[in-house]
């Protein structure tokens, strides 16, 4: 039997029936990581050895009763811009290189709680901005489908670890689709909660009204557990609500007779790869066999929804990242006189082309003379898209769409034309803009073996029917079983 | 519209940043296409919208000013690129 093939939900089983130990678990996904990392690259600070430790020290307190969690000695893998006390969190910036937070974030808290084991923390990203982890201060992850390809972004590294078994199960954050459009990308299951569901304390900002953080995981019932351990209203995130607990995993029925499913067409028009498409349209065929009900219509917000997405994010981003000034933490330059030297030349040694591209267009945006063209439209438009979804809401459970338009491309493609790399989020940030939930689960592959992503968005705290939708479509389709990743091609 | 490398000079300075000067054009190029793109929102309807600041609809949350203390200053000073004593350092601003 090979461990790292469970899911977290079998792994429990396996553990309760004392099949096997904490330490076995750890023991195999730390030679896991030892045999794929070099290819796949997907850590940033692994934790190998502290984590062997950890799964001993957890085993002698489980053995004599000291611990009760069912997840005690489940590890898990942390995108790099979650704070983690004592550990480095870099968000894949030179700015940040040698941070290490002097706390937790609530989400980490919670993980601590039940006991789990922190196997890394997971590339990304530069402060969670791309979609394909080549804006990574520190390596570039290859997506483990074929090493040539990216994994996605931002959570790349989190999706690749994921997928190729190094880590059961991983957190990332989402702020315009950086957990759906890699968990697309790389085969595996990706959730991004409601806005407000789970507490952003100790998420390194970025925009902070669209940022939320969420599981990849290798099926939906993980991620439905893990859901279960990291949502809940905290003190510390004034915009996390107040909401009774609910277990998540009760949602998954197997079942969607008389589901309403719409199909909005502009997800389905000329941008979007054909081979794409093909799967989708199967997708849509199984759920209606399966005893839903699908109808195509309309979203006319969809043409706006990109554009308003980067104005809004920058603005954001632009005024998030100006804590970043070389005086109480991060990259201070060697070049200064003066503190408006530290301030500058800090910042501009400090932050990738990506980064600092994004801060001068959210700057611009806000500035006198283009707020009222640009941000205040963006805003309005927000409402528009917010309407929009309320009124597709009345009529339909759960929205299908692709997760992205194209399947995993090569590495370098699109790094040097950032508009282009832009439009790989056009079918994920309408989500982040009106705050719901979304769900990327693989539905097949394409003719050379790459995995194809299906999204189902749900209203406002419906994370119960996306899940159990996705689910449904889980048990009838077996991806897992079918497809696995074959770690092809990276001869360069 | 269109930007002038003046004006992209002059942001770079509001958001604290220097641009290299074999910098400036590809941030130019890249910036008016991004722009070009996000005009896109001049032509949705929104006459008489509200504009939308949040994804939820909290209001005013509001909690009892009571001081909690952070303990771990070592761990908030660790990070600082230059400390005296308890304090960051920064280099002298009144000339």
């Amino acid at each position: 039997m090979d461990i790292t093939k469970l899911t977290v939900h079998e792994l429990q089983e396996k553990l309760s029936k004392k099949e096997i130990s904490i330490t076995d678990i750890t023991k195999a996904y730390v030679d896991n990581i030892e045999k794929y990392e070099k290819d796949v690259q997907a850590f940033i600070t692994p934790l190998s050895e502290e984590a062997l430790e950890k799964a001993k020290e957890l085993e002698a307190k489980v053995e004599a009763g000291e611990i009760k969690s069912n997840l005690a000695g489940i590890p898990i893998g942390i995108k790099d811009n979650i704070c983690t006390k004592g550990i480095k969190t870099t968000c894949a910036s030179k700015m940040l290189e040698n941070f290490i937070s002097p706390y937790n974030a609530t989400v980490m808290e919670k993980i601590n709680d039940e006991n789990m084991i922190n196997l890394g923390k997971l590339n990304m990203d530069e402060f969670a901005m791309g979609a394909s982890t080549e804006y990574s201060y520190f390596q570039k992850t290859r997506n483990p489908w074929n090493l040539n390809t990216v994994p996605g972004g931002s959570s790349g590294g989190v999706a690749a670890a994921v997928a190729a078994n190094m880590v059961p199960w991983a957190l990332g954050s989402d702020t315009g689709g950086s957990i759906r459009q890699p968990a697309s990308f790389c085969g595996v299951v990706g959730l991004k909660p409601t806005y407000g569901l789970v507490s952003r304390y100790g998420l390194v900002a970025f925009a902070s009204s669209l940022d939320q953080i969420g599981p990849i995981t290798k099926d939906v019932k993980d991620a439905a557990i893990l859901l279960n351990v990291i949502a809940g209203k905290d003190e510390k995130d004034t915009t996390s609500v107040n909401k009774e607990k609910v277990d998540y995993t009760k949602a998954l029925k197997n079942d969607v007779k008389g589901l309403k499913i719409g199909i909005p067409k502009e997800y389905f028009g000329d941008g979007i790869n054909s081979e794409v498409k093909a799967k989708l349209k199967e997708a849509i065929e199984t759920y209606k066999k399966l005893g839903a009900t699908v109808e195509e219509f309309s979203l006319g917000i969809a043409d706006y929804a990109l554009a308003t997405y980067y104005i809004i994010a920058c603005a954001e981003a632009s005024s998030n990242l100006g804590r970043f000034d070389g005086i109480r933490y991060g990259y201070r330059t060697e070049n200064y006189t003066n503190l408006k030297d530290i301030y500058r030349n800090s910042r501009s040694e400090g932050f990738g082309e990506e980064v600092k591209r994004r801060i001068i267009l959210g700057t611009y945006v806000l500035s006198s003379g283009y707020y009222d063209a640009y941000y205040k439209k963006a805003q309005q438009v927000r409402t528009l898209v917010k309407k929009e979804f309320d009124k597709a809401f009345e009529k339909y459970d759960v929205l299908l769409t692709p997760t992205s338009p194209t399947v995993a491309f090569e590495i370098g493609t699109k790094s040097n034309n950032p508009l282009e790399m832009y439009l790989a989020d056009i079918c994920t940030v309408s989500v982040n803009i009106a705050g719901l939930p979304g769900i990327s689960i693989p539905c097949g592959v394409d003719s050379k073996g790459m995995p194809i992503g299906m999204q189902l968005i749900g209203n406002k705290f419906m994370e119960e029917t996306i899940l159990n939708a996705a689910y449904t479509y889980e048990q009838e389709t077996k991806f897992r079983e079918n497809y696995q990743p074959t770690f092809k091609g990276g001869a360069n | 519209m269109k930007v002038s490398k003046e004006e992209l000079i002059h942001i770079a300075k509001l958001a604290n940043l220097n641009l290299k000067e074999e910098e400036i054009d590809t941030y130019l190029l890249h910036l008016q296409d991004i722009l070009n793109f996000a005009n896109i929102v001049n032509n949705a309807k929104v006459e008489g919208l509200e504009e939308t600041i949040g994804a939820n609809d909290n209001y005013n949350v509001f909690r009892k000013d009571e001081v909690k203390v952070f303990e771990n200053n070592e761990g908030l000073l660790q990070n600082a690129p230059e400390k005296e004593r308890n304090m960051f350092k920064i280099p002298k601003v009144i000339q």
